[in-house]
């Protein structure tokens, strides 16, 4: 494809490279899954196969697998595509990041208060609407969520500082 | 047969209580939602409301979580004939003709075309359900452990043999999801492994968690990264419409039944409803008369693929209820659900669960007309959802995610797990590696292991074990062609010269 007028805005790490690293990614779960499995014994013990024994083949054969995976990846073209642009990578770490603070924060903080902050967040920053709007939804959400979970279903979430101080 | 229909009538019983209707009309409304919305399917929809359903009876529980099964492959025909966008990989197919439609206004059209193509999809997939899956449970009561390694053994090979994916990388993210699933303790000697000291890995992965991830999460960033703004046609649905269609509809019977049968073969087989909807549409544009105008907006396809993929999306039920083997993700997350409320899936069900298992058959039946009813009055309305904006639309989403996976354990350490496989969901899409082989992988690969070292121990580690009977032969060898589909349909291709056309699993 020889879109070469906005070739400035279309770079990015190629798909070959994506492939290639996700390939040895799998290949390192893989052996770490055949140390654990060697660790616990891979043989035939008096009460049948050992524990490892079927994971160790299980990750021997992803291991060949991703072989195959990343020799056919490096064997493609140089110039096969990107796999994201660089724009569109970095709207992709706006949702990540902002997410994974969140599931790490949910333990100290709770995740209501947690939760009201991630909704304020994207839609103020994304949204752009204005604070009234965004106050509703952040704090109305969690509400509602309160209500659904720990009143109707009885099925309690993890809270915070801020509910002990409701009392709850 | 005469007391399966006996008992599918007790089932109707139970389901025509009012707490079940009103369990099923909820299922359905929720699972258009979770169709229409991006980053949430049916797989990951179910997984987050499976906790919800822990302290229901188990048939209430499965009636609502079926019911958004349904709702969602209903769902997914609106967002990709009036938005373009598939809801679901299985509408993909329909945005070919579907959206065209639209353009030309006939929206109305293609959507009432949509809905009821997939309620007869759906209800010839249940009637075969009805007929056959409680002879196929009869016979696998038989089955000792080489016979049920086998037919696990048949359902993976089907995957990597009819997925469109490289083979070795739909073999890598399976046996990655066999891996995932070996951690923690070991079922049979007791023994922990692969958590390398770590407190958090004692009950390895949790397959919810990894639903919600892989698909929730992932799916999120995939859209973030389009940069998704939804620009649609609107929908208007008058019964004038709907009843037109209707008159023109019959005019299809051959597409519909051909569809059918694609569907419910895809189905079965765990190929589930993407291949099925794109086999189906595919050999519709062959066959039609009206073939070179596919991709303008042809009612037969949206006919085709609709059809086809929901009764792929119901068929992989049967080998669920009947023989412990999810045919989809989605069928998936609904056995595990069964696992969760303490039921052995598998043929003891119809002796040992007959309510709750002729109160699923039965609220397919109900589940289908409830919810072609609401779909058709309710359309504007599902429209609607998808012109709420993105930005506020991907943090609620972000936040059920995140309270479906903690429910799970009450674990905020799964929450953290979840963000992982969303970002393993992620690459590995983008990447082009299959998602749903692994979870499959991950709900099954206990009880997989199971049966290979059962069957191992009692022929003393010899593998003559799984070709030591007709019946056992017959299902590995079948697994083995399907595992070399591939090469074998290449073969015969160039065996029959260039003349012979690639015309798969028929």
């Amino acid at each position: 494809m020889s879109h070469s007028v906005n070739e400035a805005a279309e770079t990015g790490p190629s798909q070959r490279g994506a492939e290639i690293g996700v390939g040895i990614a799998m290949a390192i779960i893989a052996i770490i899954g055949i140390i654990g499995s060697l660790r616990v014994g891979i043989g035939w013990a008096a009460e049948g196969p050992r524990a490892g024994f079927f994971p160790f083949y299980i990750s021997l054969i992803v291991l060949i697998s991703c072989a195959f995976n990343v020799a056919s990846a490096a064997m493609q073209a140089k110039d096969g595509g990107v796999f994201a642009t660089w724009s569109q990578l970095v709207k992709v770490m706006q949702v990540l990041v902002p997410t994974a603070i969140y599931a790490l924060v949910i333990p100290s903080t709770g995740i209501y208060v947690a939760s009201a902050l991630l909704i304020a967040l994207f839609m103020r920053w994304f949204g752009k609407y204005n604070w009234l709007i965004v106050a509703a939804v952040a704090i109305g959400l969690p509400i509602f969520t309160f209500v659904t979970f720990e009143i109707w279903f009885l099925v309690p979430l993890p809270k915070g500082p801020f509910e002990a101080a409701l009392g709850f | 047969m005469l007391e399966d229909v006996g008992n599918l009538f007790h089932g109707f019983a139970v389901v025509a209580q009012p707490y079940n209707l009103l369990l099923m009309v909820v299922g359905i409304v929720l699972g258009v939602i979770v169709g229409v919305l991006p980053g949430l399917g049916g797989a990951n929809g179910i997984a987050i409301l499976l906790p919800l359903t822990f302290s229901m009876s188990p048939t209430s529980a499965i009636i609502m979580l079926s019911c958004i099964y349904w709702g969602a492959l209903f769902g997914g025909a609106i967002t990709s004939i009036l938005f373009n966008i598939p809801g679901e990989p299985w509408s993909v197919a329909t945005t070919f003709d579907g959206y065209p439609m639209a353009q030309k206004g006939k929206a109305g059209e293609a959507l009432t075309a949509a809905f009821t193509s997939s309620f007869v999809g759906a209800l010839f997939a249940v009637i075969v359900i009805t007929l056959v899956a409680p002879l196929v449970a009869s016979f696998a009561l038989e089955f000792g452990p080489p016979e049920i390694f086998s037919v696990y053994f048949l359902a993976f090979c089907s995957f990597v043999g009819l997925s469109k994916e490289p083979p070795f990388k739909t073999i890598a993210s399976m046996m990655l999801g066999f891996g995932l699933g070996a951690v923690g303790l070991d079922q049979m000697t007791g023994q922990l492994r692969l958590t390398f000291g770590f407190e958090s890995m004692l009950n390895g992965f949790d397959f919810l968690i990894a639903v919600i991830g892989l698909f929730g999460i992932g799916e999120i960033l995939l859209t973030m990264e389009e940069g998704l703004s939804f620009r649609g046609k609107s929908a208007k649905l008058n019964m004038k419409v709907v009843l037109n269609t209707w008159a023109e509809l019959p005019r299809y019977w051959m597409l519909s039944l051909r569809s059918c049968l694609i569907g419910c073969w895809m189905g079965i087989s765990p190929a589930g409803a993407t291949p099925a909807s794109f086999m189906s549409y595919g050999i519709a544009k062959r066959i039609s008369k009206r073939g070179r105008f596919f991709g303008t907006g042809e009612i037969e396809g949206v006919v085709a693929p609709e059809t086809a993929a929901h009764a792929a999306g119901t068929a992989a039920l049967l080998p669920m209820i009947s023989l412990g083997v999810p045919g989809s993700p989605t069928a998936a997350v609904l056995l595990g659900g069964l696992l969760i409320w303490g039921l052995q899936p598998g043929p003891l069900l119809f002796t040992e669960q007959k309510d709750f298992v002729w109160g699923l058959i039965a609220s397919m039946y109900m589940g289908n007309i409830v919810g072609l009813i609401i779909v058709l009055t309710c359309v504007p309305m599902f429209a609607a959802i998808l012109r709420i904006p993105f930005s506020v639309i991907a943090p609620i989403i972000l936040v059920f995610c995140a309270i479906g996976a903690y429910t799970v354990h009450n674990n905020t350490f799964d929450v953290v797990m979840m963000v992982v496989f969303g970002i393993a969901g992620y690459l590995m899409k983008k990447t082009n590696y299959p998602l749903a082989p692994m979870v499959l992988a991950i709900v099954l690969g206990d009880k997989a292991e199971e049966s290979f070292r059962q069957s191992l121990l009692g022929s003393q580690g010899s593998f003559s074990v799984f070709w030591s009977s007709a019946l056992v032969s017959t299902i590995m060898t079948l697994g083995l062609i399907a595992l070399f589909w591939p090469l074998i349909q290449n073969a015969w291709t160039k065996l029959r010269g260039s003349a012979g056309e690639p015309h798969p699993a028929e």
